[in-house]
């Protein structure tokens, strides 16, 4: 492998924060200025840090959202239950505080159009966060590569940047396809079930088509799917993956 | 200094002994999996262990050779860069004091290289006198795929990167060559003490 240009050393800077987006009931974007900020490549990720009063602290990764060719940097964060740096980030967090965060962090799991496709991107819950930065990289520096997303959720109030990846959808090249696993409305135009074999088979670009595919979300999912993109006959090689959060093991 | 996080609290969890946590981390149960690629699914007719590079005969174990080694159990805290750390966690394998035995060497690093290709840098005073071993068992059962099984590196005084899964061999080297996340900026030794996370730390 060709060694990577290493960045310098990865200061801890002071964001602040511009706007908190509601996106689902559970998930916010968290947009930031941020000076001194040396750019990133869409699919990277920050850590934040947060300081108590009486200085304990708390690290803890998140993707970046936004592009690289956006004006601000957006975190897109979802509370978990048991979280200690996510519900204060999705619930504490407003308009004019301070953020300390540092990065990019992570060369693997990016993309941009020197690397081509076509692309496939696949995401359970908010590990769609650093696909959509990859979406709209493709789209601000007018990319041809064709792309496929399939983006798995719960129901349909928890699909986070539904709005945008709809219009996405009707770019040229881009494909946007939805399923809902727990619930969907009766009209749902979508697709039903978790991502399986079947449903892999129908919306990925097949192996001769040797797509460069990101699977990006819970491990679980991150798993099955990269397993049977792989039983499929896609080069192992070809597919990155990132995963969150507990395996229950 | 650290700005204060106007109205964060934090949720501190009560850690038995927080002498045992390095800074920047937190406690974690369970077992989060991190990988950059597909699990591989190497079966032990196909799996064994090398050790090659600046050696003066390569040397190397089928499964079923590797498997009656004599082997060690640990019981070592392990710490993830992404913040989690777990600690108890139980572990048998071979010690690398044991394999590198069979060896001779003057070289002073090696390449850990794995199925997927993963590859991870170690200097050799990092992976001997029993600090290092190629663990197959976790908690009592034979390593899962997910966790890195049949077999991976167990270094657990560095970042859990540098226990690289799916382990196959160790290549030894005369200079320091980066691995995978080293080449990605993450840092070249990884000592959680220090909290040597990335390029520079």
């Amino acid at each position: 492998m060709a060694r990577a240009a290493l960045p310098g050393r990865l200061k801890w800077l002071q964001g602040s924060v511009v706007e908190v987006i509601d996106e689902t009931q559970r998930t916010k974007s968290i947009v930031l200025e941020l000076p001194g900020w040396p750019g990133h490549r869409a699919g990277q990720h920050v850590d934040v840090r947060l300081t108590a009063e009486d200085g304990y602290q708390a690290q803890r990764s998140y993707s970046i959202a936004s592009a690289p060719e956006d004006g601000y940097l957006v975190l897109t964060v979802e509370e978990l239950d048991d979280g200690e740096v996510s519900p204060y980030l999705a619930g504490e967090l407003r308009a004019g505080d301070e953020l300390e965060l540092r990065g990019p962090i992570g060369g693997y799991f990016v993309w941009e159009q020197s690397l081509g496709g076509p692309l496939l991107l696949i995401a359970g819950g908010s590990g769609i966060v650093p696909l959509r930065a990859i979406l709209r990289h493709r789209a601000a520096t007018d990319g041809t590569v064709p792309v496929r997303l399939l983006y798995s959720s719960r129901s349909l109030d928890e699909v986070i940047y539904h709005a945008e990846l709809t219009r996405l959808g009707t770019d040229d090249g881009v494909d946007i396809s939805f399923t809902l696993t727990r619930d969907w409305p009766q009209d749902w135009q979508g697709h039903r079930g978790r991502i399986d074999r079947r449903l892999l088979e129908e919306i990925a670009w097949p192996p001769d088509q040797q797509p460069l595919v990101y699977v990006c979300g819970p491990s679980g999912l991150v798993e099955a799917t990269a397993n049977t993109l792989v039983q499929i006959g896609h080069p192992p090689g070809r597919v990155k993956t990132e995963r969150f959060g507990p395996t229950g093991t | 200094m650290s700005p204060i996080s106007r109205g964060f609290l934090g949720r501190r969890r009560p850690v038995a002994d927080p002498s045992r946590i390095p800074p920047g981390q937190y406690l974690t149960k369970d077992f989060p999996v991190l990988s950059a690629g597909p699990t591989p699914h190497t079966p032990l007719d196909e799996w064994s262990f090398t050790i090659q590079g600046e050696v003066q005969e390569p040397v190397s174990w089928p499964w079923e050779e590797f498997s009656s080694l004599p082997s060690e159990t640990i019981t070592t805290d392990i710490h993830c860069v992404t913040k989690w750390s777990k600690l108890d966690t139980s572990w048998k394998g071979v010690s690398v004091d044991t394999l590198l035995e069979q060896v001779n060497t003057e070289a002073e690093y090696l390449t850990a290289w794995c199925d997927g290709g993963y590859t991870t840098n170690l200097a050799l005073e990092d992976v001997t006198d029993g600090k290092a071993w190629v663990a197959y068992q976790y908690g009592g059962e034979p390593l899962e795929p997910e966790h890195g099984g049949p077999a991976r590196l167990l270094v657990p005084h560095l970042y859990f990167w540098k226990s690289a899964k799916w382990v196959r061999g160790l290549t030894l080297t005369p200079d320091d060559e980066p691995g995978f996340w080293e080449n990605y900026g993450y840092h070249n030794h990884g000592d959680p003490w220090l909290e040597q996370r990335y390029q520079g730390d």
